[in-house]
């Protein structure tokens, strides 16, 4: 090897972005870590010193480079991404450890190892400056194989399994063509640099392939500098762009393993987790607005978007959401995007408190198991006399929380925003809790359970009414049969995916029922459009969403749908033929 | 005999007093609205109407008619629980439409609403 020059004016490109990118995330990664809270701070600092800084190493590895998160949901299209950001990553690498071996006193100069072909030439080939250039060369076809895989979702993005992919701005687009326009310009320009100073399978060909037509040399430098300028204006556009992701993510990747969680406000680890957003898109089919009721436009990536740069309507858009939490399941960078949307909406509470003076003296009830049936079920009655059955037939000491109508548990005013009013709710009903001396308090509604677990802070334990019917069954206090019946469990967002309890059900409807599979559980869980986080859905919107998770869910033609959530069963009552039911009721019919 | 109600006193509408504006502001939020046929599903089921007498039927009333005087504080007794969204035989989005009654007819509306 021979250094043929050190310097060339076409690197200036390069260096004004690379210089300028480098200046904004110092910056920028600064004014982040300021944001944090104190703790926040003191967590990450410690974590850095730690063993957990190992664990984000290798997160950073499999997530922002291996994509093992995309790998999991399509294979196409985690090949698309791997190839693109590992190819990449590779080529960043290889080309050091070129200048290390051949000149290591270029090491400082920051432009050498991009433009590496142009001002190496290779005198004499050896095995080992072969092989790197064969693996250089191999790295670049994989990058390429992945921007053809990109352009070609542009096409058909369903070869990936995406129905839907993002609308981008000015911004993204600009990065993105340009990020296209890098690697097929390297490509270029190393091939025809190629009779200089040598190349291996891929730029050798294309260079002799080139030189049969046009003359090389005199496209070297062009070819150089349209590398050079689209890498520069890749550099500058980042920061109003997407690719942001690229950066930001390692730090979000950092943070989450610091123990750093989303909190009441955006600022801080929220911003970092708006600047992570890489508008993928994979939340647009995972919404069910998107997938049922069209509304492509209100889903999650958007909303990212307009809260990022702080554009449009951000609130109208916090509020058109189900919350269902289906976008965070399917997030391959793990953004709590539910908890951005609870933050905006957080802001702009308006009801005065003092209108819950209406709300009567607590009276005291004492009891073992205080049940908490809800508002929706006392729309379901059906629900609540089953359960009462139950706790009947178990002789549990039990007693009602809201006979004939109670206080709401609050959610569906802090769904809204109204944190304050809720708070009311929240005091309110802690009180009746305290008094009764109960040990357990059961819910029957996934939505007051989840707001009993994560906002009232209880000395007792809570249940689902799932929860408590497994133990029952489990502890023999109730003996079931088995129905008969075929069943497919539909789990309610608020239960499954946003409380994690998904396998009580399943084990109480095994023993009572012949449980089918769907592909729809679990995580997968399908939301059934009646959900209180939206209050902006149309009727109509609301009914195309249930009538089509009914039909997702009952493919298979079960006896009955079950569920455990009144709401969920009152919504999808009214989509179809189909006959739901609550599993409290199932196994009433068990015990018969 | 007491059939435990009576017949309402007679009232008559000052035309002077009385604006549609709110009503047609409610109305452009949520269309839903002009749907009410005032059956008083909402207020069968309503948790809050347990305790108090808070009825949205009355609500959707009084906007119609422009009497949205005493409307706003009493909009705000509302827990916001959707049991009347899933009752309304006319498929009313009755959660937004309290929003909106809430929000328009605020002394000074804290939310941008469009």
């Amino acid at each position: 090897m021979r250094q043929r020059f050190i310097y060339d004016p076409f690197v200036l490109p390069f260096m004004a972005g690379f210089v300028f990118i480098i200046i904004y995330l110092v910056a920028g990664i600064i004014s982040a870590i300021r944001e944090l809270p104190c703790e926040d701070r003191k967590k990450l600092g410690k974590s850095i010193f730690s063993r957990k800084i190992f664990v984000s190493a290798r997160e950073i590895f499999m997530e922002c480079l291996i994509h093992r998160r995309i790998f999991r949901r399509n294979r196409m299209l985690g090949f698309m991404h791997m190839s693109i950001a590992f190819g990449w990553f590779l080529l960043i690498v290889l080309g050091h450890i070129e200048v290390r071996l051949y000149c290591p006193e270029r090491v400082n100069l920051p432009y050498f190892p991009i433009f590496f072909r142009y001002f190496m030439m290779e005198t004499d080939s050896t095995l080992k400056g072969s092989l790197l250039f064969f693996l250089m060369d191999a790295a670049l076809l994989m990058v390429l194989t992945g921007i053809g895989l990109a352009l070609y979702k542009r096409i058909n993005s369903r070869l990936m399994g995406m129905r839907r992919t993002t609308k981008l701005k000015l911004g993204d687009r600009i990065a993105m063509y340009t990020l296209w326009a890098v690697f097929p310009l390297r490509l270029l320009a190393e091939s025809f640099t190629s009779g200089i100073s040598g190349g291996s399978f891929l730029t050798r060909g294309f260079g002799l392939v080139f030189e049969s037509f046009v003359s090389n040399e005199a496209l070297i430098r062009p070819a150089w500098w349209a590398y050079s300028v689209a890498l520069g204006t890749f550099f500058l556009a980042m920061p109003v762009s997407r690719y942001m992701h690229i950066p930001a993510e390692m730090l979000l990747i950092v943070l989450r393993n610091a123990g750093i969680k989303s909190k009441k406000t955006n600022a801080g680890y929220g911003n970092i987790e708006l600047y992570s957003c890489s508008r993928c898109g994979i939340c647009i089919d995972a919404c069910q607005m998107s997938a049922a009721a069209r509304l492509d436009r209100k889903t999650t990536v958007y909303f990212m978007r307009m809260l990022r740069r702080q554009e449009g309507d951000i609130e109208a858009a916090a509020r058109q959401c189900l919350m269902c939490g289906r976008c965070v399941q399917a997030c391959p960078v793990g953004i709590d995007s539910c908890r951005l949307k609870q933050n905006v909406r957080r802001s702009e509470s308006f009801f005065s408190p003092v209108q819950y003076r209406y709300f009567p003296p607590t009276e005291t009830i004492r009891t073992d198991v205080l049940y908490f049936a809800g508002c929706m079920t006392h729309l379901t009655p059906g629900i609540g006399k089953a359960m009462q059955t139950i706790f009947g037939r178990a002789g549990v000491n039990y007693r009602m929380m809201d006979e004939g109508g109670g206080i709401c548990c609050g959610r569906p005013l802090m769904l809204s925003g109204q944190e304050k009013s809720a708070a009311i709710m929240i005091e309110k009903n802690t009180d009746i809790i305290l008094q009764s001396n109960a040990e357990l308090l059961v819910a029957s509604c996934p939505v007051c359970y989840k707001i009993f677990n994560e906002e009232y802070s209880l000395p007792i334990p809570v249940m689902h009414h799932t929860q408590y019917i497994e133990q029952l069954i489990d502890r023999g206090a109730v003996t079931v049969g088995h129905t008969g019946l075929s069943a497919v469990y539909h789990d309610p967002c608020d239960l499954g995916r946003n409380s994690g309890v998904y396998n009580p059900p399943r084990q109480v409807l095994r023993q009572v029922a012949n449980l089918m599979d769907t592909s729809h559980e679990r995580g997968e869980g399908l939301c059934c459009g009646g959900s209180v986080g939206n209050a902006v859905l149309t009727g109509d919107q609301r009914r195309k969403i249930a009538r089509d998770a009914l039909y997702k869910l009952t493919g298979e033609k079960p006896d009955i749908l079950v569920t455990a959530c009144p709401l969920c069963k009152k919504t999808f009552a009214g989509a179809g033929l189909q006959q739901v039911e609550d599993i409290a009721q199932v196994v009433v019919k068990a015990m018969e | 005999m007491d059939f435990g109600y009576s017949i309402n006193q007679s009232s008559k509408i000052d035309m002077d007093r009385a604006s549609g504006d709110i009503a047609a502001q409610v109305l452009r939020y949520e269309p839903s609205f002009a749907v009410c046929i005032g059956c008083g599903a909402c207020m069968a089921t309503c948790s809050a109407g347990r305790f108090t007498p808070f009825n949205l039927r009355r609500l959707q009333l009084m906007v119609m008619r422009g009497q949205t005087d005493s409307v706003h504080a009493e909009a705000e007794k509302c827990m916001l629980c959707g049991k009347c969204r899933l009752i309304c035989p006319r498929g009313i989005n009755t959660r937004n439409v309290l929003l909106a009654i809430h929000h328009f007819t605020a002394p000074a509306p804290t939310l941008d609403i469009r």
